[in-house]
């Protein structure tokens, strides 16, 4: 039964939460859109949001794209290109701990805000709360991963053999278990952190990350709407 | 040339009495929701004075409005596009206000008046709306109500900047004047270029600039770009919210709540026929002094032939340019030139004008021989109670000339009717200096004095039956989108009732009882 266990986690779960992720934001946008916001609570609290907002959205931004870049640029690109594989892995934790350190502290810091604050505490639903509560856990996680269960506990894993190819296999629809198998408790518990996030995304506050306003940059200033004619 | 026709108003601010009404209709009309207590589209201000929110007119701290960028093109003060994306301004707006820079809204805990008779006098505290927590009360809309003459006052209102020392704070020369203010409407409106998401809007057929709640993402930059800060975030909708002109009645040919409720008749309404293709022209016009006539010439004269056939031509229906012809804002601002723009080198266009009051020692010269010697009032003029330098630092950029011409006009038409009225002579040349003839005058009197309703609203008619689904729209309400609204669930439930198949007494007797909606 304990085959049962990881094709769940592994195979099924991942699937579900990515599930819930797509048509959940689907729907989202197609029947709530109107109540997609950033949700700002910049009106009630300032200080402590400028340092809290900007160093873990700066943060959390530079970590997503290095895990896009640890995810689907397969070993054998940058082994080709001549990168020695200590130096990918100094670079990247370098580079993704200062990025994860940002959104850590940044994270504390608009976690303290939200709790401690009164009028943004009261104003807060328990989906923001849980926002707020989940990436801390997510970022710990993935800090402790990343230096205390991958560079000292087990300096000899590395992810780009098992980990990444099992992520690249999920959006080709044939992910293998086994890969994940012999990964570290950490990283595991990481990685169905992560899917939860993802499953969640679309019902809370989170989906404000899909309406960058792009249009912004190449629209003419003043706007005019005129009422279609029937 | 682009003919596009302008909603606008005019406030008469010699008739200003500052009673509030306007501020408590438009509340009750629009903003007695959650989320929405602390927004006021409508409000008076005491002059000299802080404002709402706080020194509001101090650009240099909010940020708002247009600035002209060294090569002289037209820039948003709060920075253009690139700066908003580089500084990382989308995940923190540095030049947003605080809600300390409104007030924290507050109820009463009623509940305590209540019960059985106790030693001392009960008393109602202050309750925060955001918090449910007891607050002390340290500052609140009109905090400052009256309050003209003090060295706060003095000392907080930007206008007086640059007014001679010796007026601030000596009390012989102390003045006050009261500055009804809502959304401006204007032409280039720096909050709906400012707004990321594209929510912002002006309507095409009527200028009316509104908020799309559906479309608005909550980034705030409106709120940093409107300098007369006239766009409000609500806290609950995580939504911004702003003056929307009272469009439904404005589309019924009614004016808004505020001008209707007018105790004073100081507001007019009427259409302003523009030109669209000069207005970025007009607005990187170098010199602040000169921006109001820049904003004057962009106004298109009703009766020309010529700006009516291009108005049709642009689409603008019949029934708009008879009201235009009509209108009661061209004939004070274009061909009276008696009323401005409320701060004009925001570089907005604003679109609600005021006319200057006339102050105190008017009223002192006029009983003395005012009439045998009309002309002493144009050193009078100079020595008004308001100074002539604060009226021009809030209504032409610090143009002074055209106050003053403004103001002489204003008191030789009094003059001038006081002679009639009394049955003394009056010469005709006095009226001509001014630039008024008898019949202007007299028209002018009617329009400011006597205020007939249909004199001061000229509104055309929307043709709904054109453009939208009339039967589709019953019932619908602007903010019903959002969940924070107060009559949104109310209304809801009743439609929801009808959808069902209750009968319209029935859900009517369940929801409504004595005249109140039950909430």
């Amino acid at each position: 039964m304990k085959n049962a266990l990881d094709i769940f986690l592994w195979v099924i779960f991942p699937y579900l939460c990515l599930g819930s992720f797509i048509f959940g934001t689907i729907g989202r946008f197609a029947i709530y859109g109107a109540n997609v916001t950033a949700e700002s609570s910049e009106l009630l609290e300032k200080k402590q949001l400028m340092i809290g907002s900007i160093l873990f959205h700066i943060g959390i931004i530079m970590v997503f794209a290095g895990h896009v870049v640890g995810i689907l640029i397969p070993k054998s690109f940058t082994d080709w290109l001549g990168i020695p594989n200590e130096m990918y892995h100094i670079g990247a934790l370098v580079m993704g701990g200062l990025a994860g350190f940002m959104a850590l502290a940044g994270m504390m810091i608009l976690s303290y805000r939200r709790f401690s604050n009164k009028r943004v505490f009261k104003t807060s639903s328990f989906s923001d709360l849980m926002v707020n509560v989940s990436f801390l856990i997510i970022i710990v996680l993935g800090l402790s991963a990343s230096f205390i269960g991958g560079a000292i506990l087990h300096p000899e894993f590395n992810y780009r053999l098992n980990l990444s190819i099992w992520a690249r296999q999920i959006f080709a629809f044939h992910p293998d278990y086994h890969l994940m198998l012999n990964i570290p408790l950490l990283f595991k518990i990481h990685v169905i952190c992560g899917f939860i996030i993802f499953a969640f995304f679309p019902y809370t506050r989170l989906v404000h990350a899909l309406t960058l306003p792009w249009q912004y940059i190449f629209r003419r200033p003043i706007v005019y709407r005129k009422k279609p004619r029937v | 040339m682009k003919v596009k026709a302008q909603i606008s108003m005019v406030l008469n601010l010699d008739k200003c009495i500052g009673c509030h009404t306007c501020s408590v209709t438009c509340k009750q009309t629009w903003t007695n929701r959650p989320g929405a207590e602390y927004m006021w589209f409508n409000n008076v201000e005491t002059r000299p004075g802080v404002g709402y929110p706080k020194k509001w007119e101090d650009e240099s701290h909010y940020k708002g409005g247009w600035k002209l960028n060294r090569k002289g093109k037209l820039e948003l003060r709060a920075g253009n596009k690139l700066n908003k994306v580089a500084l990382a301004k989308i995940f923190y707006n540095p030049d947003m206000p605080n809600l300390d820079d409104y007030y924290e809204p507050w109820t009463y805990d009623y509940q305590t008046l209540f019960g059985r008779e106790k030693k001392h006098q009960p008393v109602a505290r202050a309750k925060s709306q955001i918090t449910g927590e007891y607050m002390k009360l340290n500052n609140g809309p009109n905090w400052d109500d009256d309050l003209a003459g003090s060295d706060r006052s003095f000392g907080e209102d930007p206008n007086m900047q640059n007014i001679e020392s010796d007026i601030k704070g000596n009390f012989e020369k102390t003045f006050m004047m009261y500055l009804p203010r809502l959304c401006e409407h204007c032409l280039n409106a720096a909050c709906v270029a400012s707004c990321p998401s594209g929510a912002m809007y002006k309507r095409d057929e009527d200028g009316i600039v509104l908020v799309d709640q559906e479309r608005c993402r909550g980034w705030r930059f409106c709120m940093t770009g409107c300098p007369y800060k006239k766009v409000y975030f609500n806290w609950k909708t995580n939504k911004a919210e702003k003056c929307t002109f009272c469009y439904p009645r404005i589309e019924e040919g009614l004016p808004t709540v505020c001008s209707e409720t007018c105790v004073g008749r100081i507001r007019y309404i009427g259409v302003i026929l523009y030109d669209a293709d000069r207005v970025a022209e007009a607005c990187e016009e170098p010199d602040d002094t000169k921006l109001y006539e820049r904003q004057l010439d962009l106004f298109l004269d009703p009766n020309d032939p010529e700006v009516i056939a291009q108005a049709q031509a642009d689409g603008v229906d019949m029934e708009t340019i008879r009201c235009a012809q009509k209108s009661p804002i061209y004939k004070m601002a274009v061909e009276q030139k008696i009323a401005f723009p409320l701060h004009p080198e925001y570089r907005t266009m604003p679109m609600v004008w005021y006319v200057p009051p006339l102050s105190p020692i008017m009223n002192y010269f006029e009983g003395k021989n005012s009439i045998k010697y009309p002309e002493m009032i144009f050193p009078a003029i100079n020595e008004m109670r308001i100074p002539v330098e604060y009226l021009a630092n809030l209504l032409t950029g610090g143009n002074t000339e055209v106050i003053k011409n403004a103001l002489y006009k204003l008191a030789m038409m009094r003059l001038y009717m006081r002679a009639r009225t009394s049955g003394k002579d009056f010469d005709p040349e006095k009226l001509d200096r001014v630039g008024l003839t008898e019949k202007s005058a007299t028209s002018l009197y009617r329009l400011l004095a006597i205020a007939k309703y249909d004199d001061r609203f000229v509104i055309p008619k929307a043709k709904k039956e054109k453009v939208e689904h009339v039967e589709a729209e019953q019932g619908g309400l602007g903010y019903e989108a959002c969940n924070g609204c107060s009559l949104a669930p109310v209304h809801g439930s009743i439609l929801r009732k009808a959808k069902a198949g209750e009968s319209g007494k029935d859900a009517y007797a369940e929801s409504f009882y004595g005249g109140i909606w039950r909430d």
